[in-house]
């Protein structure tokens, strides 16, 4: 299939093909990265990670709006006080519901994932009364709507490098705050034990809260940051939810590098075979790989060894 | 009882010829309509077969979704449709009887489609059915349909492939979308490749598939590439790099729904400039309506092939784009299915009027030739393979989300459902 | 409840639930509903055999599937083929360029009909398929993962994750599946035309009694020591397996029997509907089959059929009347089931009107019940000296588990 281009258009290719990959694994890690928190640390299935994400993104929507109502001159730095704002609220929203369902439901991990899908029920519905069933389209500032031309060929979207970066800042942000931080110590001695952390006196309730919020205001930054590159519409957070969660689970549910490794895996495997075969059948086989890997090794890539 | 009777006497209005000319102004119809109010034609004389037909009314059916996923698409439709309705109840009715309606919704779920098709023709006896939207919701209805011998009008642009005695296509048929647009790049832009690139369902497939045809076998030129995506994927910067590999002069596109956002939001980032032609971006399934969701400057420059564009330029569009705002307000937008729909009820006036009678058997040995000279679009005529012939247009994508019209075919195209040599 | 004669069986309170649902479903429902409201009804009960599938797997063993719309699907996929080949004999199908093939498979230029459409000529293969079809898949995905101890959410997600390959897979081989628009234009069975009234009729009454040929054997299940080691292996699976049993071949065996009994109610459906698409194989189609058997308490078949019953005739009056409000409703249901009755309705019936009726049952012990409400029912409580080998306690809700 090669034939007929020269080795520089070959070259250039690779280069972007690889930068697709790397910007998919980036996607991939936005939206892990609040699940694994969730699911991995507190082992809570929030099906209504999706929608969480696409609150983030209408709260970009409005501030977009906003700006440029009242801040015009400003539009062009919205993006930030949007991700704050995202993930603020997605935040708050996180620590009322797990106050209001979640709490009552740690012992019970297949029951979160009923009641989380039917508040993703409940959020879809109230983002078609609010914002209306249609898509809406965020406006972006200028600067970030263009590519980077490198060579002749090879152009890099700037707002591709933009959620590169944001993914890595993320992820980063949340490897030092659950392994270099307290909190992180704490998160992680009431996800090991339980009783023992709460009998050395962590106050387990206030950290599962915590933990919770953190997971969701993650999903609104990656919810921000995806409207650059995706939709907004009531339903368009379902879309992820099968990623998300393989990609978590491929990745060893506890392990947060483990998910980093797994999106950089399924992401180079998918745009790989995408570039070669088909969309729909690029997906079907990384998905088919994925469960089949699972199968033969279900405890995920890189797994605590313990003794279930 | 009585107005029946009185109706009946010996007036023959099956021909309603005089009515039909008249429709040339709404005014002039309307005056028709007043006149014509003595001679409303006996029920039983217009209604043989148990159809919901009163001296007064006569009760006809809509069903689209309007919840679920497809409510977004289908709300245009059911506007489009009751507005006729009510211009047509305004101007005197249908054979002297005001249009009533059932609405139903078909909640974006096939069965349910199938469900309340056989509710409306059963339980609610309806004259006429206008709806379905997705082919998938059509292929539920139409063994329904068949069975209870219903009509359905059907308004969205679809693969063809179907040509049923119980249905009126509105919109168009595979062939009249994409013959003419192709020969267009190739002849006004010189194009000489193309990228065929789609969502992965039946239309993107059998378009596809005629493009393809029609590309290499009837015009000598080449298909660089073909591709599909599932439904609602969101990642395309992989065939983004293959279009800028093989560098194809024309990419065909028919990616639908919350795709199309990512799609052309990735395109425009990737540093593809639409407005520079190169390549060129054909498409045949964002309306206007989509381009709401998408954004008119992530589009600005892209083409489009459909038989309707809102900011056509002629009397007839002008008097419905007006309507249709003054009715749903000021910030809508018509796309072609909407117009599609709105010719349905028109249509069945018309062929009723033809037939004199509601009877659908009657009825349908007078389609053939039926023509719509208030169309929106300008002018249709139903062919006898219930679809409509009709003018193809280009239209180029404008930052404020509207279409200005660059083409359009000389003659109405001819509907060829089972197209020979392209399948 | 190993009763010596079955009729005495019917005597016993467990046997008056199941005869007060069969009055609802044989007498009172064709009764009260008109052909159309009663085909209706039918489409919902073929959801009620998913939902007794997942009580035996999900509420006695505790494993969740999210993919049960993948077994429903095939069921009624096998069932779909079969007619559909039926319909397209070369006369009826004469227009195309290969008569003789379901004409999708024209459109897509296939010109003979693929190797795997061949035996669905056949109806004894395709009554097989439909039930072996559903296993088989069960069991190397069951095999694959309880083998290897993969449960619990692990095992959730990646049935959701089957569902979602296989709806992609069915929409993008249009040419073999019939694409997203399915398989449609179904006419009819063996001869039979089966869009008729008459038709639809029979085919409820063959539904219900599919139905409760299912309930049977789920409750010959669960009131053997199979389904008590179920129960058991739910609570403490590492007990059972201390004890020398084999927990995954148990877990398998339950997977199995829940597939059966959605691909029955799979192809049931396609029968009653009289068509088959990828819509009822997705996630959202799969999960919504597990709020049936939540609502109608998880650990209770009869449970599951009200539950399923309940379900989609609210969904069906609710979205006619306040279609805004559906999602909501839908929503709360979820939240609600979970957060304040985890036994769902079978539960509250347990708790609110069984003791009512112990008393009634005390005072009028032998005689007739017939005053008994048929709108909810819930898992018998016998009492323990008639049957010692049946717990209730064992069955209600632990939440213990790990």
């Amino acid at each position: 299939m090669f034939d007929g281009y020269t080795s520089s258009e070959l070259m250039s290719i690779f280069a972007m093909q690889g930068f697709a990959g790397l910007s998919l694994f980036s996607v991939f890690v936005l939206m892990a990265l609040g699940l694994a928190i969730i699911f991995g640390q507190m082992g809570v299935i929030n099906m209504a990670h999706g929608e969480f994400m696409i609150l983030g993104a209408y709260t970009t929507y409005l501030t977009s709006g906003f700006f440029q109502s009242y801040l015009p001159s400003l539009f062009g730095g919205y993006f930030f006080v949007a991700m704050v704002l995202a993930f603020l609220i997605c935040a708050a929203l996180g620590a009322f519901v797990e106050w209001l369902m979640i709490r009552r439901l740690y012992h019970r991990p297949l029951d979160t994932l009923l009641a989380t899908w039917g508040l993703s029920l409940i959020m879809q519905q109230a983002y078609r009364s609010i914002f209306g069933a249609r898509e809406v389209g965020v406006d972006l500032p200028e600067w970030m709507m263009g590519a980077i031309q490198v060579t002749d060929l090879v152009e890099l979207p700037i707002n591709g490098l933009f959620v590169m970066i944001i993914a890595l800042s993320i992820a980063v942000g949340v490897y030092f705050l659950m392994y270099r931080s307290g909190y992180g110590k704490k998160v992680r001695a009431v996800v090991q034990n339980r009783p023992m952390a709460e009998a050395v006196g962590i106050n387990s309730a206030g950290i599962d809260r915590a933990t919770f919020a953190l997971g969701c205001g993650i999903a609104g930054v990656a919810g921000a940051a995806f409207t650059m590159i995706g939709s907004t519409g009531p339903s368009s957070g379902q879309a992820y939810i099968v990623d998300t969660f393989l990609v978590v689970v491929f990745g060893g549910a506890q392990s947060l590098i483990g998910t980093i490794v797994s999106a950089f895996g399924i992401s180079q495997a998918q745009s790989t075979m995408e570039f070669f075969l088909s969309g729909s059948m690029a997906k079907v086989l990384t998905l088919l790989v994925v469960v089949g890997i699972l199968m033969l090794r279900p405890e995920g890539l890189m797994a605590l060894k313990v003794r279930r | 009882m009585d107005t029946t009777d009185q109706a009946a006497n010996g007036r023959s209005f099956g021909k309603g010829l005089g009515l039909k000319k008249s429709l040339m102004t709404l005014a002039a119809s309307v005056m028709l309509a007043t006149s014509a109010q003595a001679a409303v034609p006996a029920t039983a004389e217009v209604n043989t077969t148990g159809l919901a037909v009163t001296d007064d009314t006569v009760t006809v059916g809509i069903l689209h979704s309007i919840t679920g996923t497809m409510a977004i698409s289908e709300i245009g439709s059911v506007q489009a449709e009751k507005l006729a309705i009510d211009q047509i109840n305004a101007s005197g009715g249908v054979l002297g009887r005001q249009i009533e309606f059932v609405q139903e919704d078909g909640a974006s779920d096939w069965p349910t489609f199938a469900e309340k098709s056989r509710k409306l023709l059963r339980q609610d006896n309806v004259a006429a059915i206008f709806g379905a939207w997705t082919s998938a919701s059509r292929k539920a209805v139409l063994p329904v349909i068949e069975q209870y011998n219903g009509m359905l009008y059907y308004p969205t642009f679809y693969e063809g492939l179907e040509q049923s005695p119980n249905v009126v296509y509105t919109g168009q048929e595979a062939t009249q979308q994409i013959l003419a647009s192709i020969d267009w790049a190739a002849e006004t832009k010189g194009a000489k490749s193309f990228y065929l690139l789609g969502s992965d369902y039946i239309w993107p497939r059998t378009s596809n598939k005629i493009a393809r045809k029609h590309i290499e076998d009837k015009l000598g030129l080449k298909v660089s590439g073909e591709e599909y995506y599932p439904l609602g994927h969101t990642q395309f910067n992989s065939v983004i790099n293959k279009i800028k590999l093989r560098k194809p002069d024309v990419i065909f596109a028919s990616v639908v729904g919350g795709s199309n956002v990512a799609f052309y939001k990735q395109m425009k980032a990737a540093g593809i400039d639409f407005t520079d032609e190169k390549p060129l971006l054909l498409t045949i399934s964002v309306t206007e309506d989509e381009i709401r969701g998408i954004g008119g400057e992530n589009v600005d420059g892209i083409y489009a092939s459909m038989k309707y564009f809102q900011s056509l330029d002629n009397p007839n569009n002008k008097e419905f784009v007006a309507a249709f705002k003054e009715a749903y307000g000021d910030d809508m937008v018509i796309g072609d299915v909407t117009q599609a729909a709105y010719l349905g009820p028109w249509l069945w006036k018309a062929a009723v009027e033809k037939a004199g009678s509601f009877d659908i058997d009657k009825i349908r040995e007078e389609f053939a030739g039926i023509e719509f000279t208030k169309a929106p679009e300008g002018y249709v005529r139903i062919h006898e393979n219930h679809h409509l012939w009709s003018k193809t247009r280009i239209g180029q994508a404008q930052p404020d989300g509207q279409y200005k019209v660059v083409y359009e075919t000389e003659e109405l195209m001819e509907p060829d459902p089972f197209p020979e040599g392209y399948q | 409840m190993k009763s010596s004669s079955p009729l005495k069986w019917f005597a016993t309170r467990e046997g008056l639930y199941f005869v007060a649902l069969a009055v609802l479903l044989v007498v009172l429902l064709p009764l009260a509903l008109d052909p159309f409201r009663l085909n209706m009804v039918g489409k919902y009960l073929t959801y009620a055999f998913v939902a007794i599938g997942l009580v035996m797997c999900w509420g006695k063993a505790g494993i969740l599937s999210l993919g049960q719309g993948v077994f429903f699907g095939l069921g009624g996929y096998c069932m779909a083929m079969f007619l559909k080949l039926e319909a397209s004999t070369p006369e009826a199908t004469a227009i195309q360029s290969t008569p003789g093939i379901p004409d999708f498979m024209d459109w897509n230029q296939l010109t003979e009909l693929p190797w795997f459409w061949e035996p669905f000529h056949s109806f004894s293969f395709t009554l097989l398929a439909v039930i072996g079809v559903p296993v088989l898949l069960a069991f190397v995905i069951g095999f694959a993962m309880f083998t290897r101890r993969v449960g619990g959410v692990y095992f959730a997600i990646i049935t959701q994750a089957i569902a979602a390959i296989l709806t992609i897979l069915i929409i993008g081989q249009q040419g073999y599946t019939g694409g997203v628009n399915g398989i449609t234009d179904l006419q009819t069975l063996n001869g039979w035309d089966i869009r008729t009234d008459e038709a639809r009729t029979i085919l409820y009454f063959v539904c219900v009694g599919m139905l409760f040929l299912c309930l049977f054997v789920a409750r010959l299940v669960q009131n053997r020591k199979l389904g008590r080691i179920l129960v058991a292996m739910n609570a403490q699976e590492n007990r059972v397996r201390f004890s020398g049993y084999d927990v995954a071949a148990f877990k398998i065996f339950v997977f199995c029997l829940a597939a059966a009994f959605a691909g029955v109610g799979g192809a049931m459906f396609t029968l009653i509907v009289g068509f088959m698409s990828p819509s009822f194989i997705g996630i959202v189609a799969s999960i919504e089959m597990v709020i049936f058997c939540a609502l109608g308490g998880r650990l209770s078949i009869l449970g599951a059929v009200y539950g399923a019953l309940l379900v989609n005739a609210a969904k069906s009056g609710f979205s006619e009347s306040f279609p805004e409000l559906w999602p909501f409703a839908m929503g709360a249901l979820f939240i609600g089931v979970v957060l304040a009755f985890p036994n769902g309705l079978a539960g509250l019936y347990q708790t609110y009107v069984m003791p009512l009726e112990d008393k009634i049952f005390k005072r009028n012990k032998g005689a007739q019940l017939e005053a008994k409400p048929a709108e909810k029912a819930a898992e018998p409580k016998p009492t323990a000296e008639k049957t010692p080998d049946y717990d209730p306690m064992i069955d209600s809700y632990s939440p213990e588990k790990s």
